[in-house]
């Protein structure tokens, strides 16, 4: 069963030994609006903690996604190049970004739980 | 084949023409291609047969497939998408980000002058003192609002300035031998979109500054990126929040003592010209745009121009070409390297967007120094004006006055259904071009309004009046009349999603 985190900047991540799958949050997704376009990194590259790895794009703005953790980048959802959409109908299930091995697993602790991360969009 | 009408024939069957004006004011106007047939030729000229042809084998043997239209054909094409638009020539136009104000019609006379307006910029200099002097009399001006040491006329709109102030920058940390070493720039949250793009453009990395709480630069995390590698700041004053930067002196003196260099973002100009000088705030390079603080036509209806004025430290730098000499000996043009070894290279063909010129240099001297220092304060008095009518029943982004726009966000419309897209739509029902929506980003659901200093006391009052009426109704739940915005507008709502993920950017017939 996947363990799920949680960053600041809206992203969720789906850890599952030393390996985790990233997207945001459909709170993100919501505040973003309807999502015209998602570059998605490459498999192979290795980022370190807070590194541009993606950019979301909106009919409101573009947005940089960062890396939540350090690693390196296994796969990622290329279906979202045909259909952005999926992020706003299913931020948290097929609208995915990408999958990645976690270098550095000490740095989870510094996300959140559902419950802080809940609490934390409340106050914003 | 003919060449004048590409064997078209120059009479079309009137069942041909699809455009049906008499029906109605709203009619949908097609495309070009609809109007007009590629089988088709608007031009009536006989065949010249006592010229030799000397295209030889370089003449066209199979037709453009372009339409022919006859004057009249095109003519009311745009006369007739011309009148489903929206202008400032028709009302209030608060759309911030890209200034919509007044175009005088004096600037207009004269930019028409043949002297200015029919010549080439290959003509000999001798036959175009005039127009030289002209452009060197903008520098004056610009230099003298400025304060700056030298101006670099050419770039031909404010993103262009930018690069030439960026392309300034970098030529003199390349002369000391620190490209290597300094490749960091420092740009705000609330930058303009631009800034950062042409920091990237120019070879540099970006370096995000946050802002505080009062929609400033924050200047702990400011001070803590300042290190030996920082190229420069790309700073925009008054910010994109319409506020003035109160730390701005302190910016540029920790910028330099660290080596880098001060890019200010002149866009906002026209909220300070005559009020402080661009000097004495400690900028290197600083673009300038005459299409919005000078009022020569843009968004529609010109080009823009945006002149960009340096320092002591980078004037060297500025790009070929420009205007040398002095009405005494005759003016003359600096164009090749050898005439300014220093220059960076060019910003592009020729000098300049001439007719921009004449209209920027016409409305500044129609001003005057003290008519100059009115336009700003009357900007920034109509900006606080609207602040102060609206501030009760929308929620102001930033306590306090603001500069020449005046920023709300949504919450006031938290919780009635209506989003900022809504209430824009609903404005063009009102009869007013909505203002700009979402931008600055570092505010939620942002509304920027600049009704600039065209406006009348009359025409603020309607135009907040109307904008309270809307507000009043959003939270008392008559949710329909924004969501299905607009309704009387010649197009209805727009599906902005689908144009973006499915974009159809060719005609097919």
């Amino acid at each position: 069963m996947a363990e799920i985190y949680y960053s600041e900047d809206h992203e969720w991540l789906a850890v599952e030994g030393s390996t985790a799958k990233v997207g945001i949050t459909p709170y993100a997704a919501e505040q973003l609006g309807d999502i015209v376009f998602v570059e998605l990194p490459d498999a192979g590259r290795n980022v370190k903690q807070q590194d541009e790895v993606a950019v979301v794009e909106s009919v409101k703005t573009a947005s940089e996604i960062y890396a939540p953790v350090s690693g390196t980048i296994t796969a990622n959802n290329e279906a979202l190049e045909d259909t952005p959409e999926t992020v706003n109908e299913d931020a948290q299930g097929a609208g995915w970004f990408f999958e990645m091995t976690l270098s550095n697993p000490e740095e989870l602790a510094s996300l959140m739980n559902k419950s802080a991360y809940d609490e934390f969009v409340k106050g914003l | 084949m003919n060449r004048y009408t590409q064997d078209r024939a120059t009479r079309p069957k009137p069942t041909q023409n699809s455009a049906k004006f008499a029906s109605a004011l709203l009619q949908e106007e097609g495309l070009l291609y609809e109007v007009g047939h590629a089988n088709t030729s608007g031009v009536d000229l006989e065949v010249l047969t006592d010229q030799p042809d000397r295209l030889g084998s370089l003449a066209r043997t199979t037709p453009t497939g372009l339409v022919g239209l006859s004057e009249p054909e095109t003519l009311r094409h745009y006369v007739r998408l011309s009148q489903r638009n929206y202008a400032i020539d028709l009302g209030l136009y608060p759309l911030g980000s890209c200034t919509m104000k007044h175009n005088p019609r004096l600037n207009e006379k004269l930019a028409r002058l043949a002297g200015f307006a029919d010549i080439h910029p290959l003509q000999p200099v001798s036959t175009v003192q005039g127009a030289l002097g002209l452009m060197d009399q903008v520098s004056y001006w610009l230099l003298q609002i400025t304060g700056m040491d030298a101006v670099a006329l050419s770039p031909k709109a404010g993103a262009h300035g930018e690069m030439c102030g960026m392309m300034c920058i970098r030529a003199a940390i390349e002369e000391k031998g620190e490209l290597e070493q300094r490749k960091r720039v420092l740009v705000p949250t609330s930058a303009h979109g631009t800034n950062p793009a042409t920091a990237a453009a120019c070879g540099f990395v970006i370096d995000e500054i946050p802002a505080n709480a009062g929609g400033r630069v924050d200047m702990a995390a400011f001070r803590a990126k300042l290190g030996p590698d920082i190229a420069a700041i790309m700073l925009t004053n008054p910010n994109t929040c319409g506020l003035f930067e109160t730390d701005i002196k302190e910016i540029a003196d920790l910028v330099h003592e660290h080596g880098g260099y001060f890019y200010c973002d002149g866009a906002n100009l026209n909220a300070i010209m005559g009020k402080c000088r661009v000097r004495d705030l400690g900028v290197d390079a600083m673009h300038i745009n005459l299409h919005k603080t000078f009022s020569t036509p843009h968004g529609g209806g010109g080009p823009g121009a945006g002149p960009t004025v340096l320092s002591s430290r980078l004037a060297r730098f500025a790009p070929l070409a420009f205007v040398t000499g002095d009405r005494a000996t005759g003016f003359a043009l600096a164009e090749h390297p050898e005439q300014s070894e220093a220059a960076f290279g060019r910003m592009c063909a020729f000098h300049g967007q001439m007719g921009m010129f004449v209209r920027a240099l016409t409305y500044m001297m129609s001003h005057g120094g003290n008519g100059l220092r009115q336009v700003s304060e009357d900007a920034v008095l109509n900006a606080n004006y609207l602040l102060a009518r609206l501030q009760h029943e929308f929620s102001p982004a930033f306590a306090g006055t603001c500069m020449h726009e005046a920023l709300f966000d949504d919450r006031f419309l938290q919780g009635t259904g209506v989003s900022t897209l809504d209430f824009s739509k609903a404005l063009i029902d009102e009869g007013y071009h909505p203002m700009t929506m979402y931008f600055p980003l570092v505010v939620h659901g942002a509304m920027l309004v600049e009704p600039t200093e065209t406006e009348s006391l009359h025409s603020l009052d309607q135009f907040a009046d109307t904008m309270l009426e809307l507000a009043k109704a959003a939270k008392s739940g008559d949710v329909t009349r924004f969501t299905q915005a607009p309704l009387t507008a010649p197009m209805r709502r727009l599906d902005e999603t689908q144009a973006a993920r499915n974009p159809v950017l060719t005609w097919k017939p």
